[in-house]
């Protein structure tokens, strides 16, 4: 019986490896089915696994090649992807920092520079534009729709509160007035992803402070992640008080700046880790994806059968000529419910207003 | 059947199940036959995925007529709530009865709360029925419907079949009840909740078990027209349509088929019947396009 956990033990661990989620507590499920089943069977072995240790139909590809390969006799090779971990520190930024071609001037803004800065690509600005820009954003608060919860408040329109008013019958000896209650509401929740990589450099910053803006407006319901070649939640940084001081910890918590963009893999890792349920899901990228363009697919697929609307975000969208070609985006397209573009004040501006009204 | 009820720990094997359930015109590959003896022997819930219409309903009524139990469906949807799912007092009754005691003259407050609420107020809905109800099926119908809190609330009743109702005490099931829980895959459900259960991929049945499910489901049906019929089901399963149907739509379309008097599946017959196959004016329009209901 020893050698039959130690074999499942082992199967289980070939499993994980391919990336299915055999846990010890499945693992325990399979030795449990096992009981019932005739071990010597390997029709019976393999149903035995295949329904306790998988949990989504895309499992099963895997699972499959597992198991051929672990009791035909031959352990399942571990593939482990080469990740290239490129750790530039907001080497970024430099990038960002180049003066603007066409109007290098740093005048101090007025209500109509403010208006021409709205509708500019903010790669293309001056220092001092830039500045300009991102002080407007800080001022930036959005609200957020509302879901209704499953809790309820009393309330002088909507259902019967049965229980309050036999209750209050109860202690007065009659129904005096009729009491009624309806369902609590709560903000949606928004998942955002900021692409950090090499070629969204000259927009990380002025994304991260819209990301800032967000987190300090909806700081209960709001989620950051940075994206590049590793998934790294950054909420907890981006609370802090005054934007700079928060992209600073921000800086010091990501280590893949200006690297290129794994979204596929991320996106794996935060569906497998963390979940978007319910939630508006806002993609900030170009969609320059270095990974697999088919695993991005079917990541946004699963992303989107849990998200309740998925926007996303792209910088180049902002010119009329823009067409999603890139392999990433075009694998990510179909799953994406608003494609809109992201390169000045005037887009964030309107990014808000969706998120308040999605 | 038998002549005796069969209970659950009584199916010795998969290919026992298998047996029974052919019984209940029911055909089960090995697959769902070891999910489904597995859920029985365990306790444990089954969790059926696939698309619309491969069959996730009904085996849950076939394993209740099989083992003689009532099914209890549960059919989630948006919005779905404990009240709806659980239990809900009798609110009329309990005023009636709060008005009698008033003309009686009785005043003592707590002995009318002690009988207000009482079992035979209360209103068990289907989890509370399947809890109380034994032996008996469960069937939790498109959990992708409900509301992802639904699932965290239905995970905890699935954990240990009680239920605890705070005006009079808490309900537990002495064996569990068979549960079975369908997804047409809108959405992921939680982790946790699959965890709990056996986990089970259905596929359309391939060409010779949809054959034979024709066959078994209708007396009518010659084997001429079954098997062109599962021809065309796997022809359309292919066409990329919006609706692929599934074997409850093949049933369906056969069933009209008979009706109409056909033996065999004529291009003309076929046409005229193929609502009940596809459900989108898109589908039928592409398939009578593209010929494919040409002969097989």
């Amino acid at each position: 019986m020893d050698e039959l956990v130690a074999t499942m033990t082992g199967f289980a661990r070939t499993l994980r490896a391919a990336g299915v989620g055999a846990d010890h507590e499945r693992t325990q499920n399979l030795l449990k089915a096992l009981d019932h089943l005739d071990v010597t069977d390997r029709d019976e072995v393999y149903w035995a696994g295949r329904l306790t240790l998988c949990a989504t139909p895309a499992d099963l590809p895997r699972y499959d090649r597992c198991f051929a390969a672990y009791f035909g006799g031959m352990k399942a090779r571990q593939v482990r992807t080469a990740t290239t971990s490129v750790t530039r520190h907001l080497a970024a930024r430099e990038g960002a920092g180049e003066p603007g071609g066409d109007d290098g001037t740093a005048a101090p803004a007025t209500a109509s520079s403010i208006e021409v800065l709205r509708h500019r690509d903010v790669a293309r600005m001056t220092d001092a534009e830039r500045d300009e820009v991102h002080r407007m954003l800080a001022m930036l608060r959005g609200g957020r729709p509302l879901r209704r919860s499953r809790r309820f408040e009393s309330a002088h329109r909507g259902v019967l509160d049965r229980r309050r008013t036999i209750r209050e019958a109860l202690r007065k000896g009659d129904v005096a007035r009729l009491r009624r209650r309806r369902h609590t509401t709560r903000p949606r929740g928004v998942v955002l992803f900021v692409d950090i990589s090499g070629s969204m450099a000259p927009y990380a910053e002025t994304l991260l402070r819209f990301a800032h803006a967000l987190v300090r407006s909806e700081p209960r319901t709001t989620r950051v992640f940075s994206v590049g070649t590793r998934l790294t939640p950054v909420t907890a940084e981006l609370r802090h008080r005054d934007p700079g001081t928060a992209l600073n910890e921000v800086s010091k918590a990501v280590p893949d700046w200006s690297g290129g963009t794994r979204l596929g893999e991320e996106l794996r890792e935060f569906l497998t880790r963390h979940h978007a349920r319910g939630a508006i899901v806002v993609i900030a990228s170009d969609g320059w994806e270095r990974g697999d363009p088919e695993l991005l697919g079917t990541q946004m697929a699963r992303l989107s059968r849990q998200a309740y609307r998925v926007i996303w975000v792209n910088p180049h969208k902002g010119y009329a000529d823009y067409q999603p070609l890139t392999g990433g985006m075009r694998a990510a397209l179909p799953y994406v419910d608003d494609l809109v573009a992201g390169h000045s004040l005037a887009a964030y501006e309107e990014l808000s207003e969706r998120l308040a009204h999605a | 059947m038998l002549g005796r009820t069969i209970r659950a720990t009584d199916i010795e094997s998969p290919a026992k199940l298998v047996e029974l359930l052919d019984r209940q015109a029911y055909l089960a590959d090995e697959g769902l036959a070891t999910a489904a003896f597995l859920a029985l022997r365990m306790g444990r819930p089954l969790f059926l995925e696939g698309e619309a219409g491969v069959g996730k309903t009904e085996l849950a009524k076939a394993l209740a007529a099989l083992l003689d139990a009532p099914l209890i469906r549960l059919q989630c949807y948006e919005g779905l709530d404990a009240a709806q799912a659980l239990y809900d007092w009798d609110f009329a009754r309990q005023l009636l009865h709060l008005k009698a005691a008033e003309a009686a003259g009785v005043t003592d407050v707590g002995r009318l709360e002690g009988e207000i609420y009482d079992r035979r107020f209360l209103i068990a809905r289907p989890l509370l029925k399947a809890v109380e109800t034994q032996p008996s099926v469960l069937l939790v119908d498109e959990i992708d419907r409900a509301d992802d809190e639904f699932e965290a609330f239905l995970l905890e009743v699935l954990s240990d079949f009680t239920i605890s109702i705070p005006e009079l005490g808490t309900v537990r099931a002495a064996t569990p009840p068979v549960v079975v829980v369908t997804s047409n895959r809108t959405r992921e459900v939680h982790d946790a909740l699959k965890r709990r259960c056996l986990y089970h991929w259905l596929e359309h049945p391939i060409f010779d078990r949809e054959v034979a499910i024709l066959l078994r489901r209708l007396p009518g049906c010659t084997e001429t027209l079954a098997t062109q019929v599962a021809r065309a089901a796997e022809r359309l399963r292919h066409a990329g349509l919006v609706k692929p149907p599934g074997v409850a739509e093949t049933l369906d379309w056969t069933e009209a088929l008979l009706t109409l008097g056909a033996t065999e599946l004529d291009p003309g017959l076929a046409a005229a019947t193929l609502g009940a196959a596809l459900k989108y004016r898109e589908d039928v329009a592409a398939v009578l396009g593209n010929g494919l209901l040409g002969h097989g």
